[in-house]
C-alpha cells in the first residue's frame, strides 16, 4: 500500500481541503484514548469477577489479560442471602418505580400537551418552578420521615418519581403529534384517554423509551435515599451493598471473608472477584437496556432541552 | 380537510376561545390526567419548601415542625459563626472554578472533535461508549476509580511490579479536586457533548462553503464559523453551570469523604447533611441549605443578566 494522493471521501465536500496524515493520525490517537478510558476500566472489572484466584494474584489485583475464566464468583454472590435480597430490591423498586413514574409523566405530559386546553399554563409553572427551587434536603427528609418513609421501601421510588424535566421531554413529543390525526380520533368518538392510548402513546415510542430508561437508570442507581431512609441492610439495594462492602471495604455477611479481610472459603476465587461481581452485577442490567434505546437519545434530550 | 373543519364543537379548535366554564369541563379529562404529577410535585416539592421554615427554629423531631421553639435569625448566627461552614463554602466554589476550567471545556472540543469525523460507523460507536458512564452511578463511578487509581489499584500494582515508587491518588486531600473533576470528566463529558453536536449539525454549510470560497482554511473556519455558530449553546450552558456553582457532585462527595477527610471534601451539601441529618441538628442543616438556595438563585440571575449583555437568550429572553 503507497500512500500517495489520499482519495476523495465522496461524503466530504468538494470545497474541503483533503486532510492531513497528521491531523488524521491525532485525531485517531485522542479517539482511541478516549475509548480506552471509559472502555479499560469496566474491562477489568468484568475480567476480575470472571477470574480465578491464581489469575488475581498474578496480576496482582486487577486483571487485564484473562487467564481462565470462571464463574465462581458469581455462584458464590447468588448464593449469599445479601447480595441477592439485595438484587430483588433493586430490582423491585427499579421496576414498581418505572411503572409509577411512566404512567405519572406520560398521564401529566398529555394533559398539558394540547392546544389551549383548560389552565395548562399556570400548571405548567408549578411544575417548573420545581426545577429551581427546592426544599433542600432536610425538610424533604422530615416530610418523608413524617409521612412514614423512613425504614420503607417507598421512600425509595414516592419522592423521585416525578421528573419534571422528563415530562417537558414527553410532553414537546406529544405536541408534536399532528393534529389531524387527533382530530381524526375524535370525529371517531375517542375521548381523551382513548387518544392518549391509542394515537399518541404509539406514535411515540422513541421518546417513552428514552424517558423509561432515564427513570429506570434512576431508580437502579438509588444510593442516597437508601442512605437516608433504610437503617437495616436487610432493605438495602446493590448501590447501598456496593458501597458498604467494597468501597468502605467492610466484609460481607456470609461472604466467608472474615473482618480482616482475609478469605476463608473455597480458595479457587478472591474477596476481589467476589466484589467485582457485585459491580458487574448492576452494570449488566444498564449494559442490557442501553443498545435498544441509544439511538433515540439525541432526539429525546434534545427536544427537552430546546422545546421545553 | 374540511370535514374535519366542520366537525361538532367537541373538537378543540384554538382559533375559537369557549367560555371558561366549558373549557373546563371539555378539559376535565386532562385536567384529572395531571393530578397524580401534581400531587406528588406539592408533597415532596412544595411542602418542603415551605418547611425550609425550620432554618427560623430550635427544631425537635419530637415537638416537629408545629411545636418546635421559633428562634428568628439565631440559626443563621450560628451557621455563619462555624468555620467548618465557611471551609465548606469556599471547597465548594474552589471545586466550582476548577471543574469550570477543567471540565467545562472538555465536551465542546470532543463535540467539535466528534463532529468532524466524516465515518458515521466511528462517530456512532464512539458515542455510544462515551455516553455509557453517565449512566452509572456515583457509587460505581467512584468503585472504578477506587479499583484503577486506589492504593490497591491497577495502576499502582502496575507501578510497585516495575519498582516504581506507588502514588494513592483516592486518599490524598491535595490534588482531592483534580480527581473529584477527572471523575466527572470520566462519568459525565460523553453526555455532555450531545447537545454541543445538536448545535453544530444545525450550523449552515453553506456559510463553510463561503468561507472557503474566500480562502479560509480549516483553522479560520473553525474560529469564524463553527465556534460562533454554537456561541448560543456555550453560553447557555455557563449560565446553568454559574446557576449551579454552589452544587457539586454530593454523592460523589459523600462517598469519598471518609476516604480524604473533611477539610477537602465537605462541600454545602454533605455540611447540611452531616448537621442535619447525622448530627439531628435538622435547623442548622436547613439554614444551610436555604442559605445554598438563595445564593444559587443570585447566581442564576447574575448569569443571565452576563449572557444578555453578551447578546445572548440565557436561560430566558430579556
Amino acid at each position: 500500500m503507497t500512500v500517495a494522493v489520499p482519495v476523495r471521501d465522496p461524503r466530504r465536500p468538494s470545497w474541503e481541503e483533503p486532510p492531513t496524515a497528521a491531523g488524521q493520525a491525532g485525531k485517531g490517537v485522542v479517539l482511541f484514548i478516549v475509548l480506552a478510558v471509559v472502555l479499560i476500566p469496566l474491562w477489568m472489572v468484568v475480567l476480575t469477577s470472571l477470574s480465578t484466584q491464581s489469575a488475581v494474584n498474578q496480576a496482582g489485583g486487577m486483571v487485564l489479560v484473562p487467564d481462565g475464566i470462571t464463574f465462581a464468583a458469581y455462584k458464590q454472590i447468588f448464593t449469599n442471602q445479601l447480595v441477592m435480597h439485595s438484587l430483588l430490591v433493586s430490582l423491585g423498586i427499579t421496576i414498581v418505580g418505572t411503572l409509577i413514574s411512566m404512567v405519572v409523566t406520560i398521564l401529566c405530559a398529555y394533559g398539558l400537551s394540547r392546544h389551549g386546553s383548560y389552565a395548562h399554563r399556570p400548571i405548567l409553572l408549578v411544575l417548573v418552578v420545581t426545577m429551581f427551587f427546592s426544599g433542600g434536603l432536610i425538610p424533604t427528609f422530615l416530610v418523608v420521615s413524617a409521612l412514614g418513609g423512613y425504614d420503607s421501601y417507598w421512600s425509595m421510588i414516592l419522592p423521585t418519581a416525578v421528573s419534571v424535566f422528563n415530562i417537558l421531554v414527553v410532553r414537546a413529543f406529544f405536541s408534536a403529534t399532528s393534529q389531524e390525526l387527533i382530530d381524526a380520533a375524535a370525529i371517531d368518538g375517542a375521548g381523551d384517554w382513548r387518544t392518549l392510548w391509542s394515537v399518541v402513546l404509539p406514535t411515540s415510542r422513541a421518546v417513552t423509551a428514552v424517558v423509561a430508561l432515564f427513570y429506570a437508570v434512576g431508580y437502579w442507581n438509588t444510593f442516597f435515599n437508601a442512605l437516608l431512609f433504610l437503617p437495616d441492610n436487610q432493605k438495602w439495594p446493590l448501590q447501598m451493598v456496593i458501597y458498604t462492602y467494597t468501597l468502605q471495604g467492610n466484609a460481607m455477611p456470609g461472604s466467608g471473608q472474615n473482618t480482616t479481610g482475609q478469605y476463608f472459603g473455597t480458595q479457587e476465587i478472591t474477596p476481589l472477584a467476589i466484589q467485582m461481581a457485585v459491580v458487574t452485577l448492576t452494570l449488566i442490567p444498564i449494559l442490557i437496556v442501553y443498545p435498544f434505546v441509544q439511538r433515540h437519545f439525541t432526539k429525546g434530550v434534545l427536544l427537552g432541552a430546546i422545546k421545553g | 380537510m374540511t370535514a374535519l373543519h366542520e366537525a361538532p364543537a367537541a373538537l378543540r379548535a384554538p382559533e375559537e376561545k369557549p367560555v371558561k366554564k366549558s373549557r373546563f369541563r371539555r378539559d376535565r379529562s386532562l385536567l384529572i390526567m395531571v393530578i397524580p404529577a401534581v400531587v406528588l410535585l406539592i408533597v415532596f416539592n412544595y411542602v418542603p419548601m415551605f418547611g425550609t421554615a425550620t432554618a427560623f427554629q430550635r427544631y425537635s423531631i419530637y415537638a416537629g415542625f408545629w411545636h418546635s421553639p421559633w428562634t428568628g435569625l439565631e440559626t443563621f448566627r450560628q451557621l455563619f459563626a462555624d468555620p467548618l461552614f465557611w471551609s465548606a463554602l469556599g471547597n465548594t466554589l474552589m471545586l466550582s472554578l476548577v471543574q469550570l476550567v477543567f471540565y467545562f471545556p472538555v465536551p465542546i472540543a470532543l463535540a467539535m472533535l466528534l463532529h468532524s469525523i466524516m465515518s458515521s460507523k466511528i462517530r456512532t460507536i464512539v458515542q455510544s461508549v462515551v455516553y455509557l458512564p453517565h449512566f452509572f452511578s456515583w457509587v460505581l463511578a467512584v468503585t472504578i476509580f477506587q479499583q484503577m487509581l486506589g492504593g490497591a489499584g491497577a495502576l499502582n500494582q502496575f507501578l510497585r511490579s516495575n519498582g516504581l515508587a506507588t502514588w494513592d491518588i483516592m486518599t490524598n486531600p491535595d490534588t482531592f479536586k483534580l480527581l473529584v473533576t477527572s471523575q466527572v470528566i470520566w462519568k459525565e463529558a460523553g453526555w455532555g457533548i450531545i447537545v454541543f453536536l445538536a448545535a453544530l449539525a444545525a450550523i449552515d454549510t453553506q456559510l463553510y462553503e463561503a468561507a472557503a470560497a474566500d480562502g479560509a482554511g480549516r483553522w479560520r473556519r473553525m474560529w469564524h464559523i463553527t465556534l460562533p455558530g454554537i456561541r448560543g449553546v456555550i453560553v447557555l450552558m455557563l449560565v446553568l453551570r454559574l446557576g449551579n456553582v454552589l452544587t457539586v457532585g454530593f454523592e460523589q462527595m459523600l462517598i469519598q469523604r471518609g476516604a480524604v477527610g473533611r477539610d477537602a471534601a465537605e462541600v454545602l451539601d454533605t455540611y447540611a447533611y452531616f448537621y442535619g441529618v447525622v448530627n439531628a441538628n435538622f435547623s442548622l442543616g436547613a439554614a444551610a441549605s436555604l442559605f445554598k438556595g438563595v445564593l444559587s438563585l443570585l447566581f442564576l440571575l447574575a448569569a443571565n443578566k452576563i449572557a444578555h449583555l453578551l447578546g445572548e437568550d440565557g436561560l430566558y429572553r430579556q
